[in-house]
């Protein structure tokens, strides 16, 4: 508790809390439509792609990588979307094989280019997050910042749009919704959400974050609007509770966090069977 | 020049032409019933119609009619089991064309989501989440989205299948109100004696589909012959 109380004292330590926070929020936002659009794939396939884009940016040694990571995944979003509708090229096939290819680059550029001493330790930081986020440069804390409330903001206002698309599409499309580019939008939002959540909880763990508190959710709730409002706060809760027991009991802040995550869920799962 | 014109079209798919040549003209305040047997093409014509696919040939032009002014009802709305959504949410969701750059639904369209909710008596279900209605319940949420959506033209995919008789007597009635007051109706049926009592127009959807006024259809040999067909089909 002291030891809490003492990290607390210093700035860097709440913004990370506040950051954290923050990008817990936007992930949590659009995993029912993810889930229920069978789109959960790509988030998965994306955050691959964003590892490949990270050893790309590492090895060119660019310092806020986010700039190089950011385009890359929102292009390979657009990508896989596109890919989707094409009959001839499975959509899921192409998503693992994009998804595996830049994993496997990913990992040979680190090994041949990097010049750090520690590549096993830099690997796994990427895969699984960094130790903590409070390695966080000032830089980073405020491109979260932005891309976070960038999120928020867009999926305040298409929120009914992204209900209609997501609850039926054909339906949206004949009244004269552009679904196409809803689902553009949807697809570029959640580019932006892995970009976001790679900094937390590093990018094999970044589907937990979108699907955990949606799934929980779903399982007690009713309507979309409860359901998006309780995987609002689910995942809140489950990262502001996560971040204090790594700092607490020193352990990786993104496995702290998805484990806080599995264990809300089987709560939520048990408050659902009784409700029944 | 009328609302909806089919020029010359050829309906089918990749592989399949179901029917080639159809021209018709619906204009504003007609009431159609398209029928035919199954598998004939019916929900798929209704899909050209409103820009849903392409027809392998020919047009669909229509006059002053944007597509927020239409409201659809599809035989078969594929929702995956799980979808959490409450009644209100999906029958308000009816407007989510109309709302253009607009983020939210007005007051107004909130007080018409919940008439149209009422005039299917699906009032007292508002909060009850849809995956956990009836089947003619859902199809009563559905219909009232419809409704929302419709200020010119109502396109329904067999909208009686699955709703009660007395539903089924309230929608026609309800269905010929909104007719009278200039809505536009196109309706694929499989109840000849609705189409009998309501329409003002036959589709009839085969080889060779007819697009006939109503009398003139069933005074017709052939529509004679497929009505009788129909309702000893039927009972
Ligand atoms: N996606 C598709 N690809 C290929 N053929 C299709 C497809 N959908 C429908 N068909 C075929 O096109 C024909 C017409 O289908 P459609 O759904 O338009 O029939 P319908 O007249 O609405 O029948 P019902 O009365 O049973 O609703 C059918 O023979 C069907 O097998
Ligand atoms: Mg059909």
């Amino acid at each position: 508790m002291e030891l809490l109380i003492e990290y607390l004292s210093y700035p860097f330590v709440r913004y990370a809390i506040i950051v954290g926070v923050l990008i817990a929020f936007c992930s949590s936002l659009l995993g029912v439509t993810l889930v229920l659009k069978r789109m959960s794939y790509i988030g998965d396939g994306l955050s691959h792609v964003a590892f490949g884009a990270l050893a790309i940016a590492s090895v060119l040694k660019i310092t806020n990588n986010t700039l190089i990571i950011l385009p890359v995944t929102v292009l390979a979003a657009i990508l896989l979307l596109a890919f989707g509708k094409n009959a001839a090229i499975k959509g899921d096939a192409a998503i693992a094989m994009l998804s595996v290819g830049s994993l496997a680059f990913g990992y040979l550029l680190m090994n041949k280019f990097s010049t750090a001493s520690n590549l096993a330790g830099d690997v796994c930081s990427t895969l699984f997050g960094s130790t903590s986020i409070l390695t966080l440069s000032k830089e980073s804390v405020l491109l979260c910042f932005i891309l976070s409330i960038f999120v928020v903001v867009v999926f305040i206002l298409f929120y009914n749009k992204i209900f209609a698309v997501t609850f039926d599409e054909t339906f949206a499309k004949a009244t004269g919704v552009r679904t196409g580019m809803y689902n553009l939008l949807i697809a570029v939002i959640i580019a932006v959400i892995i970009v976001l959540a790679m900094n937390l909880v590093g990018s094999l763990l970044i589907s937990a974050l979108v699907i955990f508190p949606a799934m929980a959710s779903m399982r007690v709730f009713k309507s979309f609007k409860a359901v998006t409002v309780s995987s609002a706060v689910f995942s809140v809760f489950c990262a502001l509770a996560g971040i204090i027991i790594s700092i607490i009991a020193g352990t990786p802040t993104g496995a702290t966090i998805v484990a806080c995550d599995a264990v809300m869920f089987g709560l939520f799962c048990v408050v659902g069977a009784i409700r029944q | 020049m009328a609302l909806i014109s089919a020029k010359d079209l050829t309906i089918g798919y990749s592989d399949l032409v179901l029917y080639r040549d159809l021209s018709f003209d619906i204009n504003e305040g007609d009431y159609v019933f398209v029928i035919g047997e199954n598998g004939t093409g019916k929900t798929t014509l209704m899909r050209t119609l409103l820009g849903l696919r392409k027809p392998l040939n020919g047009e669909v032009v229509t006059d002053g009619l944007k597509l927020s002014e239409i409201g659809y009802l599809p035989q078969q709305t594929v929702v995956q089991r799980d979808f959490p959504a409450s009644v209100k949410e999906i029958v308000l969701s009816g407007f989510v064309g109309r709302l253009g750059f607009k983020p939210f639904y007005t007051g107004k369209q909130k007080k018409t989501a919940l008439e149209a909710m009422k005039r299917f008596g699906v009032d007292d279900l508002a909060s009850r989440c849809y995956r956990d209605l009836s089947g003619g319940q859902q199809q009563r949420v559905l219909l009232a989205r419809t409704l929302c959506a419709a200020t010119k033209v109502l396109l329904m995919d067999e909208p009686v299948a699955g709703l009660d008789p007395f539903v089924t007597e309230e929608f026609y009635g309800l269905v010929e109100k909104l007719n009278r007051e200039g809505m536009t109706i196109i309706m694929i049926s499989h109840d000849i004696a609705a189409a009998k009592k309501y329409a003002s127009h036959i589709l009839h959807i085969k080889n060779d589909p007819r697009f006939v006024e109503k009398n003139e259809y069933f005074a017709s040999g052939e529509g004679n012959e497929f009505s009788i067909l129909a309702e000893n089909g039927e009972g």
